[in-house]
């Protein structure tokens, strides 16, 4: 089995390919909208600042491979800045249209919190899903504070609850970094690739 | 809500983990990746390397490294140590580090922080401060490890950095680096006071007891050497310590 990244300018690759190869994925990062859109699994990493991403999505084509996946409920992986691309908008960047997948907005922490949010916390799935309880990395600044209808989620409290992860079929995405969560979240992505049944026990 | 963390540092040189008392005298402390992988293990929540090789030809070997590390543990690793320049970071960050800690040649040129955070994003970019106590309330950058006098104001300078794009502040005491006295706590309090970005406090800790005062005093986060190294306690015990004196971790 082989997830495709997608390169999003200059983007940390090393430890999400790290996170697949451990449980025998093998990875490729790639700039080709025709590859991802063929890709057994994908996954849209992100570092950087909203506008910065839109733009290198935009230049590539690559916004209408993302967007077609996630409709169609392709095994999608979206991680971080990733989570926020699929939105509508984000505080960080006014004015830029995102991927627009999702009908929700991006918004800053609230003053008074430590902005970014760098470091772990708690996260809690209100259903079952890919994503147990325990406790996440993030290093963000800005989150989605309510899922969209029709996706489950999980939440995380940093001045407020915000959507710490949402699913949708085979399509995930995590607003915390799954691949450096430790064992916790290696087992994220071993659901998400492997589309383990959840336990109902 | 954030939880405290704890991370081991792992000072390498020519593959290997090593440890000196005020930045010299450096001795063996064994294979960097049987380290992180152990620490990772314990719990640790994150892990620091710093490369404190002399020569170029180290400077590669670092690199291999971090991404040997990279490869064992599934936290995040901040790699700092010798890096001067944009294309240095880039390369550990292609390594598979996920933070830079840029140290000297920020102070040399402060707009190495705005420009490194610029390309790869604010969470990517630590500033290492080393910070020597020159009495009051006043303490001075020094660089070079130690070798180097900058007669700057070490809150001031985290201040600017702060401003130019750090996400995070690797505070080291310089007077109280791997001599197990204790964290400098009147300089954590006032450079928690004085800046908005997380704390990572460092240099003297040797026991669960001094971490849980630095946490007390304005570290978001703990980082200890000698006290791992020397098998004198493990991350997961410092966390029951932690979690006993009521602060928030990572189970």
């Amino acid at each position: 089995m082989r997830a495709s990244i997608v390169r999003t300018g200059v983007a940390n690759t090393a430890s999400v390919r790290a996170a697949f190869e451990r449980f025998g994925v093998t990875t490729n990062v790639t700039t080709d909208p025709g590859a991802v859109r063929d890709a057994e699994l994908a996954v849209l990493p992100g570092v950087g600042s909203f506008g910065a991403g839109m733009r290198s999505l935009r230049e590539s084509g690559m916004d209408a491979a993302i967007t077609d996946r996630v409709r169609s409920g392709l095994p999608t992986l979206a991680i971080c800045l990733g989570l926020q691309l699929l939105a509508r908008e984000s505080d960080e960047s006014p004015g830029v249209r995102g991927l627009g997948v999702i009908d929700a907005a991006v918004t800053r922490f609230p003053d008074g919190v430590r902005t970014p949010q760098f470091g772990w916390n708690r996260v809690q799935p209100s259903a079952p899903g890919p994503v147990d309880t325990g406790h996440a990395y993030f290093a963000n600044s800005y989150r989605m504070t309510t899922a969209p209808s029709g996706w489950d989620a999980a939440i995380t409290d940093h001045g407020g609850p915000f959507v710490s992860a949402m699913w949708h079929g085979r399509v995930l995405a995590c607003q915390f970094h799954p691949e450096l969560s430790g064992q916790w979240g290696q087992r994220i992505l071993e659901r998400w690739a492997l589309a383990e049944e959840v336990s109902s026990c | 809500m954030l939880t405290r963390r704890i991370i081991p540092c792992l000072d390498v040189r020519d593959g290997r983990v090593v440890k000196g008392v005020r930045f010299a005298g450096l001795r063996d402390a064994g294979d960097p990746v049987a380290r992180a992988t152990a620490y990772a293990e314990q719990g640790a929540d994150e892990l620091v390397i710093l490369d404190v090789s002399a020569t170029a030809e180290d400077r590669d070997a670092c690199a291999r490294t971090v991404s040997l590390v990279r490869k064992a543990i599934a936290v995040p690793i901040t790699v700092g140590g010798g890096v001067r320049t944009i294309e240095h970071a880039l390369r550990l960050l292609e390594a598979g580090a996920d933070k830079v800690a840029l140290n000297t040649a920020a102070v040399e040129r402060p707009d190495l922080l705005r420009e490194l955070a610029d390309l790869v994003g604010t969470q990517c970019v630590v500033l290492a401060l080393d910070a020597a106590r020159q009495g009051g309330a006043f303490w001075e950058v020094v660089t070079r490890s130690g070798r180097s006098r900058t007669g700057l104001d070490a809150l001031e300078w985290a201040a600017q950095a702060q401003t130019l794009g750090t996400g995070e502040i690797l505070l080291t005491s310089w007077d109280r680096d791997g001599t197990r006295e204790g964290y400098d706590l009147p300089l954590l309090r006032a450079m928690s006071a004085r800046v908005g970005i997380p704390i990572i406090a460092s240099g003297g800790a040797d026991s669960p007891a001094h971490m849980i005062e630095a946490l007390e005093s304005g570290a978001d986060a703990v980082l200890a050497a000698s006290i791992f190294h020397d098998n004198d306690t493990t991350v997961a015990d410092v966390k029951r310590e932690l979690a006993a004196a009521g602060l928030e971790i990572r189970p």
